[in-house]
């Protein structure tokens, strides 16, 4: 595997002006991406439709990027016929972007469940266990973009597992809330849109789970989807390995 | 590195690839070669798989066509060139002094970067090879001459005018008329230094069909300056640098994830 390091050039000096953008520019859109997460888990939490509102505003800036960003890369595509890690690179940027964009939609989701629970209930059903999940998604999210960043493998890798930790906390959010269901019947219409937030978070460590995936595609060239993680050092050359 | 052996899962993956053993056509071993002393091939091993495209890339001077034409010993015609190791041309090493090379050119047949018809009718290019092996009778010849222009798929073009001077032809069908004069001889192998070099895009285009035609009969080897060609037309991908073989793949690895730092220094436009 040749080693990865962004500071070489290309003898184009515009040809590297045009990935790194599109790298910078991918990366901005995580980050707004990230925000919005934080911005709908927050608005979650408070039970805040204002906050909810402007959530669902910001999900239309965030699909106007994918489509400018994606173009960025298709132009790459057709014009420079780039190759090896340069060919890596400008795909793993144009499938990310997806998944970012898809993490805005949930997010979306997520605020018009906090509009939904602000009517319904006067606090979050299962809170603690909302606050776990987010927690753990959110820092999945924020390293898989760190890992794209510094080109890590490895880290990569470590975001991945983050989706077993969700699984577990899933199940206990579950348990809880069908207790409270159980228990508190005139509960069962908030308990059912906190569910549903929940299922969103889930699935926003689902894309970051795909996001750390690509990093690992991009990094080592090894296609790791779908495959078990325990198989996935098998695959990984040595220098990536623990 | 994989230089001996194919990775016949990644050939295969190819879904265009027929169903073929990509057994061993011609295999190169420790192969030396020296201009006048000074080294321009070093320690080459490699294996090229029969009825399958191999390309050799690489910066100028590498060594890629002075390896291509130790296949059928072009290098002999140059003063000063030696060559130590072995070329195995199926069981035979084809630098034994006991080897007929122009049997041998006949068996491994060359078409060169500029198209270079002989000052003679369409009709007797082709037919030149086969009239040196004493083949007269004009109906065996015809069918030849129609067969190997179809294969070369410029016989539609040149039907009515098979008795015109070749050398009226555009470049782009002088060069496939050069590769009906090859193939007219039925080769086993195929050589292209830079077949396309001086073509235009759609004559380009067309050579390269043909290439992928012609490799369900004959082993192709082709030298190019033009990696998007190279990723385009070969099978498998033979990088060099230096007079050494730095690495040698399936296509499909070599130009999405190569091994060494070099190639993929090269096949990216990085500085070196």
């Amino acid at each position: 595997m040749a080693e990865q390091d962004s500071h070489r050039q290309h003898i184009s000096g515009q040809f590297n002006q045009e990935l790194e953008t599109a790298t910078a520019h991918m990366l901005e859109m995580g980050g707004l991406v990230e925000k919005q997460v934080l911005a709908a888990l927050s608005a979650l939490l408070e039970l805040d439709s204002g906050e909810a509102q402007a959530v669902m505003e910001l999900d239309k800036a965030i699909n106007a990027r994918e489509v400018e960003i994606d173009d960025e890369c298709f132009r790459i595509l057709a014009r420079r016929q780039p190759a090896a890690g340069d060919l890596r690179l400008v795909l793993a940027i144009s499938k990310v972007l997806n998944d970012l964009e898809r993490i805005g939609d949930e997010s979306s989701r997520i605020a018009r469940q906090a509009i939904a629970l602000s009517e319904q209930a006067e606090d979050v059903p299962a809170r603690p266990w909302t606050q776990k999940i987010a927690a753990v998604v959110t820092d999945m999210l924020r390293s898989a973009l760190d890992a794209f960043a510094r080109r890590d493998a490895r880290a990569a890798l470590a975001v991945a597992r983050g989706d077993e930790e969700i699984d577990a906390q899933m199940a206990g959010a579950m348990t809880a809330l069908a207790a409270t269901m159980r228990d508190k019947p005139e509960h069962v219409e908030a308990c059912i849109t906190a569910m549903w937030a929940l299922r969103s978070f889930e699935r926003i460590g689902d894309h970051a789970r795909n996001i750390a995936e690509y990093v690992i595609y991009m990094v080592e060239g090894v296609d790791v989807r779908h495959i078990e993680l325990d198989a996935v050092l098998d695959l990984l050359p040595p220098l990536s390995r623990e | 590195m994989s230089t001996h052996g194919f990775d016949l899962d990644a050939l295969n993956r190819r879904p265009w690839t027929p169903a073929q053993d990509a057994d061993v056509a011609l295999s190169v071993e420790r192969l030396n070669l020296s201009y006048s002393g000074k080294p321009a091939l070093r320690d080459i091993d490699l294996s090229i798989p029969r009825r399958r495209v191999t390309a050799f890339i690489g910066p100028s001077g590498c060594g890629k066509s002075s390896l291509l034409r130790c296949f059928n010993r072009m290098n002999d015609l140059v003063d000063g060139c030696a060559v130590t190791g072995r070329v195995m041309l199926e069981d035979t090493n084809i630098y034994l002094p006991t080897v007929d090379v122009s049997q041998l050119r006949r068996r491994v047949g060359m078409v060169f970067q500029k198209p270079n018809p002989f000052p003679m009718s369409v009709y007797e290019n082709v037919a030149y090879g086969l009239r040196i092996q004493g083949i007269n009778r004009r109906r065996h010849l015809d069918e030849i001459v129609e067969k190997s222009l179809r294969s070369a798929a410029l016989w539609d073009e040149v039907k009515d005018r098979l008795e015109d001077n070749a050398l009226g032809l555009s470049g782009g069908q002088q060069q496939r008329l050069v590769i009906a004069r090859t193939i007219a001889v039925e080769p086993e192998m195929v050589l292209l230094d830079e077949p396309a070099s001086s073509l235009d895009p759609i004559s380009t285009l067309k050579i390269e069909e043909l290439i992928y035609e012609l490799k369900s009969k004959y082993t192709i080897v082709i030298v190019t300056h033009n990696m998007q060609q190279a990723a385009r037309v070969s099978d498998m991908t033979a990088f060099m640098n230096l007079g050494r073989l730095v690495e040698y793949d399936s296509t499909d690895r070599l130009f999405t994830n190569p091994r060494q730092r070099q190639t993929e220094d090269y096949i990216t436009g990085r500085y070196g």
